[in-house]
């Protein structure tokens, strides 16, 4: 086998190695059952979704929905073709974490007496860069805001003094090239269809990922 | 809604305004919208939920004809069936509940053969939604992995908006199955209705890019500088009505072009640069040379795995040039060179243009010698076959001699479905009607009952095994009340005889439940009083086929085929296209 016969060999059959975080951006309609309908673009193929958040975008009454999977480049891009399909879909973009800026919120409730008597609470907001949002009598609630190493390193802080209730949020995620939607809405809403690139796949990494 | 009403108001800006509010209920409107789109035919059962539409249905009997099938099943097949013999969309009603589950498989087997459909489904009050009222199944939620698009109407005031956004998806880009359920409500609310709009753009929906000429200029490039270049083409050439197109590039480029079973008709069977049939049960030349090609040209066809046996074997030497509508298809299978996003109605003529004028004698000439192989050691043998018992071939045989290729064949699924393709004869595109991605039994029957309707002045006959024949054979039933002249041949060989094919094959000849026995299906036909005759004997079939097909109205005849018959060429599962066997 050639190298170039391995490299299409391994771009026909992604293996385990070649998977990675991604996080698809999908803009979209808000409708109802939409959500359903990108649901199971994934089940159907057995991808357990990691992470899913739907927020309003930079454009009223657009959608934005982040969605990250850790999947092989192929998956990740034949998915996000599938998706885009969808009828009230209007784009749908694929990022590795290095082409992204994202967030996570988490927050923390614990014990005011336990937290009171064995750590100084001002060592844990300076450490984890966390803020108190409420403190009672009862119980304190911490918030902190960063990536998954970070909210999840305070959990582990936090563990020897009762951790009564802990949530963390999908992950939002903004495109680092991005120049926002309001330009391709235009072409979007325009009746004869403009010459479409497949971004994803027609432009170089590094490149500004919209394109008019 | 927000899309569509926008565009509508745009719309109805430019165009008159003279018409006059429209005041009558959901169910009317609805009517009013269907005749707006060009429907004259519903496929359909009524039931409770449906039951206002079916009210006001009552006083439009002269400008829409409604065909009560037996089952929902065999309306959404018989809508299918009109979809592809008619090139319009179909049209099915049903009830809620059970009605629509039944919907189900149809609507499966439209997404994944991209056939045109309209479903108008009933569903319960809204206040009552959610509550379990009789009748009452999440139908969105059901059917959204099988639709292209649905959308559940709780206030009549949607009611034309969403009709006309259903018709432009259904039929726009990759056509497929759309379902709206309508709440009772809905149907019985009287409102004022502006004029009815069609919809002719969404924002979020782009059902076909603008051309880009740098790829078709690199498509051009790549199959002028080919030696042994290969056209495989599918459905999509005649769903985006570019067969004249289609033909033309092949004659210009003089390029062997091989189909898949949905692109079967596209060219009359009879075309000297028709090669025949891809995949598991297709010609041999165009699967051992799939893999000695050095480019090959896609068009409208998905590299479904019946077609490409095993994918890591696949035409490895080619560089392929994919021509598809649909974005998502384009490198999903099988990696293209050159993928050309568009409707091939256009890009065809486009590639047309650029590519050199060419004859390739020598690699056709390659097709021609695999092809006598292929006819000694296994078409004329199944055609002319020297055993007393019949052969499936030798009665397609007989069917091409009688119609000469002009009648429109449906299938069910099964070896009869595999024989019919590889040897009826079509001179006319949306001629061979089969399901092919799906392989729904029980398809056959209510399909060719649509396909009649859709094409009335054409034979129309439905091949189907004994197997198939007992899924659905109530809609003997809709023949009988409305007469649609099917004539309906059952291959009977008392086996479900590809499964068997396979356990001979693979299984060691464990022949687990795959004998089955049939009723009298000539008894059953004339139960529902509907000629029919039965033939055992060779001497008798031509006779038989004769008055099948000349007889005026609906006729079945039963043909008792020999059992244990295998369908051949093969390309066993998980094997590569060049390993076909011819036994």
């Amino acid at each position: 086998m050639s190298t170039q016969d391995t490299l299409k060999h391994k771009l026909d059959h992604t293996d385990a190695d070649g998977k990675q975080e991604y996080t698809i951006t999908v803009y979209a309609e808000n409708r109802i059952g939409l959500l359903n309908r990108i649901a199971i673009i994934f089940s159907k193929r057995k991808i357990n979704i990691e992470s899913l958040n739907t927020s309003p975008s930079e454009i009223d009454g657009i959608h934005r929905f982040n969605i990250v999977i850790t999947e092989g480049y192929e998956v990740v891009r034949k998915l996000a073709r599938q998706i885009e399909k969808q009828i009230e879909v209007l784009k749908v973009y694929f990022n590795t974490n290095d082409e992204i800026i994202w967030q996570e919120l988490a927050l923390y409730k614990v014990s005011t007496d336990e937290i009171a008597e064995k750590v100084t609470v001002e060592r844990l907001l300076r450490q984890y860069g966390a803020s108190a949002v409420v403190i009672r009598k009862d119980y304190t609630v911490f918030a902190v805001t960063g990536h998954r190493e970070e909210t999840d390193a305070l959990v582990k802080a936090l563990e020897p003094y009762e951790l009564i209730e802990f949530v963390r949020s999908a992950r939002v995620a903004i495109i680092k090239d991005s120049a926002g939607f309001h330009e391709k809405l235009k072409e979007f809403e325009a009746i004869e269809p403009g010459e479409e690139l497949i971004e994803n796949e027609f432009l170089d990494k590094g490149e500004k990922i919209f394109t008019m | 809604m927000e899309t569509a009403q926008e565009t509508i108001q745009q719309n109805e800006a430019k165009t008159d305004t003279s018409k006059t509010l429209f005041k009558g209920t959901g169910s009317q409107v609805l009517l009013n919208g269907l005749i707006e789109e060009g429907v004259t035919t519903i496929f359909g059962y009524p039931g409770g939920a449906i039951m206002p539409i079916y009210d006001a249905l009552y006083d439009y009997a002269d400008k829409l004809e409604h065909i009560l099938v037996r089952h929902e099943q065999g309306g959404i097949h018989a809508a299918q069936g009109f979809a592809r013999a008619s090139g319009e969309v179909g049209v099915v009603f049903a009830t809620s509940g059970p009605g629509a589950t039944n919907l189900v498989t149809g609507l499966a087997d439209a997404q994944i053969d991209s056939t045109p459909l309209v479903c108008i489904t009933g569903q319960v009050f809204a206040h009552l939604l959610g509550t379990d009222a009789f009748q009452e199944t999440d139908v969105i939620n059901i059917t959204t992995p099988v639709t292209k698009w649905n959308y559940q109407v709780t206030d009549a005031k949607e009611i034309p908006e969403v009709l006309a956004k259903a018709f432009y998806i259904a039929k726009s880009g990759r056509p497929g199955p759309v379902l709206i359920d309508i709440t009772k409500n809905a149907q019985l609310q009287v409102e004022e209705f502006p004029a009815y709009v069609k919809c002719n753009h969404i924002r979020s929906y782009r059902p076909k890019p603008k051309v880009r000429m740098q790829f078709i200029e690199e498509a051009a490039a790549l199959i002028n500088a080919a030696q042994k270049p290969f056209i495989l083409f599918g459905q999509g050439v005649i769903l985006g009505k570019a067969e004249a197109e289609f033909k033309a590039f092949i004659e210009k480029t003089g390029i062997p072009a091989a189909w898949t079973i949905m692109g079967e008709g596209a060219i009359p069977t009879s075309h000297p640069l028709n090669v025949g049939m891809l995949g598991m049960h297709g010609n041999y030349g165009p699967n051992v040379l799939t893999n000695e090609a050095d480019v090959i040209i896609a068009i409208g066809m998905r590299f479904d795995d019946r077609v490409t046996g095993r994918l890591d074997k696949y035409a490895k030497q080619a560089k392929i040039v994919h021509l598809d509508i649909d974005p998502a298809e384009i490198d999903k299978n099988v990696k293209a060179e050159v993928g050309v996003w568009g409707d091939c109605k256009e890009t065809l003529p486009l590639l047309t243009n650029l590519v050199e004028e060419k004859k390739h004698e020598e690699w056709l000439a390659k097709f021609r010698a695999y092809n006598q192989e292929e006819i000694d050691q296994v078409i004329t043998p199944e055609l002319y076959p020297t055993s007393d018992e019949m052969t499936m071939g030798e009665v397609l045989r007989v069917i091409n001699e009688i119609t000469g290729g002009d009648a429109v064949i449906v299938t069910d699924v099964g070896q009869h479905q595999m024989v019919a393709c590889r040897y009826a004869k079509f001179n006319n595109t949306r001629s061979n009607i089969t399901s092919g991605g799906l392989g729904t039994m029980g398809f056959g029957l209510p399909a060719a009952i649509g396909a009649k309707y859709g094409a009335p002045d054409k034979t129309v006959i439905a091949i189907i095994g004994d197997g198939g024949f007992q899924m659905t054979p109530q809609e003997l039933g809709t023949i009988m009340q409305f007469g649609a002249a099917v004539k309906i041949l059952i291959l009977n060989n008392r086996f479900l005889g590809m499964v068997r094919q396979w356990q001979q094959l693979f299984h060691d000849k464990r022949y687990s439940f795959v004998n089955i026995t049939s009723p009298d299906f000539v008894a059953l036909a004339k139960s529902y009083y509907i000629e029919a005759n039965k033939v055992d004997e060779r001497a008798n079939l031509r006779n038989a086929l004769e008055t099948m097909i000349n007889h005026d109205g609906a006729y079945l005849l039963e043909v008792m085929v020999g059992r244990e018959n295998n369908v051949f060429p093969m390309v066993p599962q998980g094997m590569s296209v060049s390993e076909i066997r011819l036994k």
